[in-house]
């Protein structure tokens, strides 16, 4: 009887320090965000951040992010780059994957491997060639440029991802549509890449999240106020001594993290079940 | 069934032939690809003749007159020309390849497409991979391959500040850049100081959002557990928001004056726990605190993936198996160690590695913190940057260092690869089935 008591403490504490802990971290999680957020909604230009739920609410910050300064115009640029980079990403990653989960080709193996490691070398270190090549091709400022780095740069590791996934559905399908007089084109486009259309997904809202989570490239290579993407632009709400304006920030920020965050939690489930299929495999 | 003598063909012959691409295929009466091949190699020929020749060997002078000669676009045209050059002497090697192999069809009796349509159709029957890949290739090899190439010449040449192109010429100096990180004092206890924070920072802040992402799904996942929805929605927030508003909105609330953390969090600490009294702390003026500040906000930041990673892992261990381990006695921490962290690590450690690699490179929290400060490590470095983010300094500050960057980035690169390749081998991460 006492054994039994002694284990019902035991399981007790057990539960009792299993949720202290979770709601420890909860508290640390959202604290900073709540900071952040709620200074979107405080009047009067702070200078810092705080948790301050007393303060007059107003929509006053989002009124003068749009009238003072070129924020509606950088979130147009970083959905346009976004968009770019989405839609000829996941295309190119579809084929390249699909071609090498289905095909045995010459070369295949060794080409994935060498593209994956020269991908580790960190893009900061072709920032000077980068440069140069903006200013040979007279694309400094320019989207397209961008984009097709951000699109280049995703691919060997993302067509790794994708060729996962290809390789979770059965071969025999091919197989059997091949047998009822398919072709190559029919196989993949009706068959095999309909099954995977949940990484699909996945990657294109990882790539389409990237330009939009990414600094270095685009301070790098974007040079004038008004081709700037929200993230330079917002930096330099933040950064700059003599303009400082903290709660413009945070109105900007909030607007862009509220929409990303809802189409994270809408894709979460996919994206989950690509990262476990398609990045652990083999 | 007797071959018949016509249709006999040397493959030596034909091998040799295709020394000029495209004849060993005419040999072969596959017109259309011998004429096809044949235009390939007189296009290249032409374009050496127009362009291909001189940018070599501009490349390798790389320029004769200041002011007349760039040097500068004079390495990129030669760098583009050796791209080409490469690209072709596949070709070539290939139409070798494909001579031998078409002889030797017809020797063996295997049928061999000379028509057009034939053609046409082999190239869609048996090609299709290769037009599945082609434009995956092409984004690679100028938005990877290309500026890689172009860093690695620049490393062994002289770009500085102090030698701008078009008023200078550049000039290589083998490995020279490499000697001076490793020889010349500011440099080389400025690479010493960065070197082992970066080394200190990836092993820290990886470790750290590692321990708490599998800790917390290990926690998190306990059958009893109400509101795990919940849970689950606030563990992912990190993660949903872009990394870059976080670490700014960190980097305010970490000053040292006015921000959140000293004139909220700390009185807080102090009002709620007894015992504790915390003064102010320098978060970014004080080096060492900088350093505990970024760990820290990398753990919040990175700790999300590893959380959701490590519960879908959980999740597809069979239950019975805890249940088995509990009769025979095992205890939590016995459970955790001989079924949980095994399982994990067996499907998880590529990721851990490329969170490791991750970091290393982790240019946005160093830079967007507190832009490597504070205070000087020397070579132009601040006291919290690590290599990337020193080679972005010396790319873009006032006197950059062009070549030093470049020679500091294939340090860099060697590191991470060679890192990276040894775990890969030993997970079998490249292991591709069947080849």
């Amino acid at each position: 009887m006492k054994k039994k008591g002694s284990a019902k403490t035991k399981r007790l504490i057990g539960q009792f320090f299993t949720y202290l802990f979770m709601i420890v971290l909860s508290i640390i999680i959202i604290y900073p965000l709540l900071v952040t957020a709620s200074s979107a909604f405080q009047s009067g230009n702070v200078t810092s951040f705080s948790l301050d739920l007393s303060s007059e609410w107003t929509l006053d910050n989002f009124r003068r992010l749009f009238e003072e300064t070129m924020y509606g115009r950088w979130y147009g640029n970083t959905l346009i780059i976004a968009t770019t980079t989405m839609v000829a990403q996941v295309t190119i990653v579809t084929l390249a994957g699909y071609a090498y989960s289905r095909y045995r080709f010459m070369g295949r193996k060794n080409s994935l491997v060498m593209f994956l490691i020269i991908q580790m070398v960190p893009t900061t270190a072709a920032l000077t060639a980068f440069f140069v090549m903006a200013f040979l091709l007279n694309a400094i400022n320019e989207f397209w440029f961008l984009s097709f780095l951000y699109i280049g740069g995703g691919i060997p590791m993302n067509t790794y991802l994708m060729k996962g996934y290809f390789d979770t559905v059965p071969y025999d399908l091919d197989e059997s549509a091949k047998i009822d007089g398919a072709g190559h084109i029919r196989t993949f486009w009706e068959i095999v890449t309909p099954l995977v259309r949940p990484m699909i997904a996945v990657q294109a809202l990882w790539a389409f999240m990237g330009p939009f989570g990414d600094f270095m490239l685009a301070r790098f290579l974007l040079r004038s106020q008004d081709s700037y993407t929200v993230a330079v632009g917002l930096q330099t709400f933040i950064n700059d001594p003599r303009n400082q304006s903290v709660s413009l920030f945070a109105a900007g920020a909030i607007l862009i993290a509220v929409p990303i965050s809802i189409l994270f939690f809408m894709l979460q489930k996919n994206f989950v079940s690509g990262l476990t299929s398609g990045g652990t495999k083999g | 069934m007797e071959v018949k003598k016509e249709s006999i063909r040397n493959e030596n012959l034909a091998a040799a032939l295709s020394i000029i691409p495209g004849v060993g295929q005419l040999y072969n009466r596959q017109v259309i690809k011998g004429i096809f091949f044949l235009l390939v190699a007189i296009l290249f020929v032409y374009e050496l003749n127009v362009f291909g020749i001189q940018a070599i060997q501009d490349l390798i002078s790389l320029g004769v007159t200041p002011m007349e000669d760039h040097s500068l676009f004079m390495m990129i045209r030669g760098t583009l020309q050796v791209l080409v050059t490469v690209i072709f002497l596949f070709f070539y090697a290939y139409n070798i390849y494909d001579a031998k192999k078409v002889a030797s069809h017809w020797n063996t009796g295997i049928h061999v497409n000379k028509t057009f349509s034939e053609l046409f159709n082999n190239v869609y029957k048996n090609g299709f991979p290769y037009l599945l890949i082609v434009p995956a290739y092409l984004a690679m090899i100028f938005a990877i391959i290309f500026p890689v190439l172009v860093t690695v010449f620049m490393a062994f040449m002289d770009y500085s500040i102090m030698n701008m192109p078009p008023a200078k010429l550049l000039n290589w100096v083998g490995l020279q850049n490499f000697l001076n990180i490793f020889t010349l004092s500011t440099f080389r206890d400025a690479f010493t100081s960065v070197f082992s924070w970066t080394i200190i920072w990836t092993l820290c802040a990886t470790t750290l959002q590692i321990v708490l992402g599998v800790f917390t799904a290990v926690i998190a996942n306990q059958p009893f557990i109400k509101g795990k929805r919940i849970f689950g929605v606030v563990f992912l927030l990190p993660w949903a928001v872009p990394a870059f508003i976080t670490i700014m909105s960190f980097s305010n609330m970490f000053n040292d004056s006015i921000g959140a953390m000293n004139t909220q969090v700390i009185p807080f600490l102090n009002n709620f726990i007894p015992f504790v009294d915390i003064g102010r702390i320098a978060w970014k003026t004080d080096p060492y605190w900088t350093k505990v500040a970024i760990i820290m906000i990398q753990g919040w930041l990175g700790f999300p993936y590893i959380y959701v990673m490590t519960t879908s892992i959980l999740q597809a261990i069979p239950a019975d198996l805890y249940e088995a381990a509990k009769i025979d006695g095992a205890g939590a921490i016995r459970r955790f160690r001989d079924i949980t962290m095994p399982t994990v690590l067996a499907v998880a450690a590529p990721v851990f590695i490329t969170q490791y690699t991750g970091n290393f490179n982790n240019f946005t929290m160093i830079y967007l913190f507190n832009d490597g400060g504070p205070g000087s490590a020397g070579g132009g470095a601040g006291q919290t940057d690590i290599l990337i983010s020193w080679i972005f300094k010396l790319t873009t500050n006032n006197s950059p260092q062009y070549s030093l960057a470049a020679a500091l980035t294939i340090i860099v690169s060697f590191i991470v690869i060679g890192v990276s390749l040894i775990v890969f081998k030993r997970t079998n991460a490249f292991n591709m089935e069947d080849e």
